[in-house]
């Protein structure tokens, strides 16, 4: 079942004769439990296309909906984890106050929200970091904060804008895997936005490849890779490969009208 | 060398060395002076004593501090509030631009007529005088402060459906604050000058009067006495404001790798609470394992670059 809708959603900005198309027209459907990973060439509007599912902007035309609801501002059951963490993250507040802050309008007691956010600091592997603060850690320790503080605003359906494009390949794995551990652990729906084929082709159940802007959707892929997977041997399968090398055809191809 | 900038004590007797040479100095220039305008320090210092300790504390140090602390928090308020409406509010400040760029341009102490006129002499228009004179350089700060908010912060706190309320006492002022202390730190300036020039017209008592009237009686001595005052005044006030940003603004020179050694490696307050209640929950659960960050404030806590 169809948990998150986006229905021929339109962006542009201006008016009459100067409007710059950014979103031409996509329409995706995620599946509840889906890891769905949206890819497009860089300049093809990913976060303008994030930011119109997230309810932080409204689309020219079309809509969002979440079951029957159409999204207007983000909804209680969504959370967000955005590219920049050292500016998405509180630096004046500790780890733990940044992830109990959006728990406080909840009215969740301070007990729980404490114990909520230990809780979700120790799924993502800092546990007993909680007084620290944001700048007192590297760039892959405040995204885990950032991945932590979204898990303890239980959300059904968690957006992720190139959540892993800031920190170093090393980190980048270590933090897809923890992506997957997440997800297979909690009845969660990913919609991951990334410029990153590899990235996409291994965490995804499908994949969305957009063109260049004005964007629309090229094509939507199933990915048969089996699970749990695993940064060596996921990515040795000839099938990987195989997939890999389509998307990144497709993208190419995309570059190659955007230059002629 | 390296005394003067590697030790506590070499930094001290470094910072103190040119006040000590310009009192020797002042000392020895004045000893045998006969000139009015230039008395002995010795007299100079007899009159401090006479004056300060404490005869003119309560009738005059007091009344001024009180109005100036008066003054300053109205300017503070009002300063903040009014830079977060025009701050979230574009359109509103950019209909008042015209009028806060030209308030802000009167030199204050030309307030000084204006209240006189408007609102008299009493304590009340001394403390708009400051008020007024300070409120400015808050506000631009504070209006600057909340427009510069990074936008990511502001969607960050609309899709957890933080209410606008909770937004702002949450995220925008915080982020806005390093801006404001800028501003709070000049008009603190201000109206330390304002305190004074409020009190050099229709006024009956405070440091501003005093020394106009030993100047005017040709009390040389004494007003020299109160010029000393006023300069300690400024100083401290300046200095307790100094080290209240330090503290309250540690997170923002942290955030930009600005914090020494010694002071990152010293654990806040609220983190040595923080392990204190660790350590007791885990002494009455009885596990070793969790006893061990009891010590934890031993090791130095800048952790910067290392991955979990």
């Amino acid at each position: 079942m169809a948990v998150l809708e986006l229905d021929s959603i339109a962006k542009s900005y201006g008016d009459g004769p100067d409007a710059v198309a950014a979103i031409h027209d996509v329409s995706v459907a995620a599946q509840e439990g889906e890891l769905l990973c949206i890819v497009g060439p860089s300049g093809c509007g990913k976060t303008t296309l994030l930011r119109c599912v997230a309810g932080l902007l409204a689309p020219t035309s079309g809509q969002v909906r979440m079951g029957d609801e159409v999204v207007t501002r983000t909804p209680r059951s969504m959370a967000l984890v955005f590219q920049d963490y050292s500016r998405s993250l509180l630096p004046w507040l500790d780890l733990r106050h940044n992830v109990t802050l959006p728990l406080q309008s909840r009215g969740v007691g301070r007990k729980e929200r404490d114990r909520m956010a230990d809780a979700a600091l120790e799924s993502v592997g800092l546990d007993g970091h909680g007084h620290k603060y944001p700048w007192q850690l590297s760039g892959g320790m405040q995204q885990r904060t950032a991945i932590a503080r979204a898990l303890a605003y239980e959300p059904e359906i968690l957006l992720m804008d190139e959540p892993f494009a800031s920190v170093d390949a090393q980190t980048r794995a270590e933090l897809e895997d923890l992506l997957l551990d997440v997800w297979s652990r909690r009845a969660l729906t990913v919609l991951l936005v990334t410029h990153d084929i590899d990235e996409a082709v291994y965490l995804a159940d499908r994949v969305v490849v957009l063109s260049k802007s004005p964007t629309r959707v090229k094509e939507s892929l199933t990915v048969e890779l089996p699970r749990p997977r695993d940064q060596i041997r996921t990515k040795e399968l000839p099938e990987f490969a195989h997939m890999r090398a389509q998307i990144f055809a497709s993208i190419k191809e995309e570059s190659a009208h955007a230059v002629s | 060398m390296r005394f003067f900038t590697r030790t506590r004590t070499g930094r001290v007797v470094l910072q103190l060395a040119l006040p000590v040479f310009l009192l020797w100095l002042w000392w020895v220039t004045s000893e045998n002076s006969t000139s009015y305008a230039y008395p002995p320090l010795s007299d100079v210092l007899e009159q401090l004593r006479e004056d300060w300790m404490f005869d003119q504390v309560p009738t005059d140090l007091v009344p001024s501090l009180a109005r100036f602390s008066a003054g300053y928090a109205i300017a503070v308020v009002a300063g903040i509030a009014g830079g977060l409406v025009l701050g979230l509010m574009p359109r509103v400040q950019r209909a008042a631009q015209p009028v806060t760029e030209f308030l802000r341009a009167i030199p204050p102490p030309l307030l000084l007529p204006f209240v006189i006129v408007t609102l008299g002499i009493g304590n009340g228009a001394k403390v708009a005088v400051i008020a007024l004179g300070s409120v400015w350089v808050i506000l631009l700060n504070a209006v600057d402060g909340v427009r510069s908010v990074d936008p990511v912060l502001l969607d960050t706190a609309a899709s957890f459906q933080l209410s606008r309320r909770r937004t702002i006492w949450r995220v925008v002022l915080p982020a806005a604050s390093p801006q404001i202390a800028v501003g709070m730190r000049t008009g603190l300036a201000v109206g330390l000058i304002m305190m004074i020039i409020s009190e050099m017209q229709g006024s009956t008592n405070g440091l501003g009067y005093q020394v106009l009237a030993a100047q005017r009686s040709f009390d040389t001595a004494s007003m020299f006495a109160g010029i000393i005052v006023i300069g300690l005044v400024g100083l401290l006030v300046n200095l307790g404001f100094v080290l209240a940003e330090k503290r309250i603004m540690r997170w923002y020179r942290g955030a930009r790798g600005l914090l020494d050694e010694n002071e990152a490696a010293r654990p806040t307050a609220r983190r040595r609470a923080a392990e204190r209640r660790t350590a007791n929950a885990a002494a009455t659960r009885d596990t070793p394992s969790r006893v061990a960050p009891v010590h934890s404030h031993l090791r130095p806590t800048r952790i910067r670059h290392q991955e979990a």
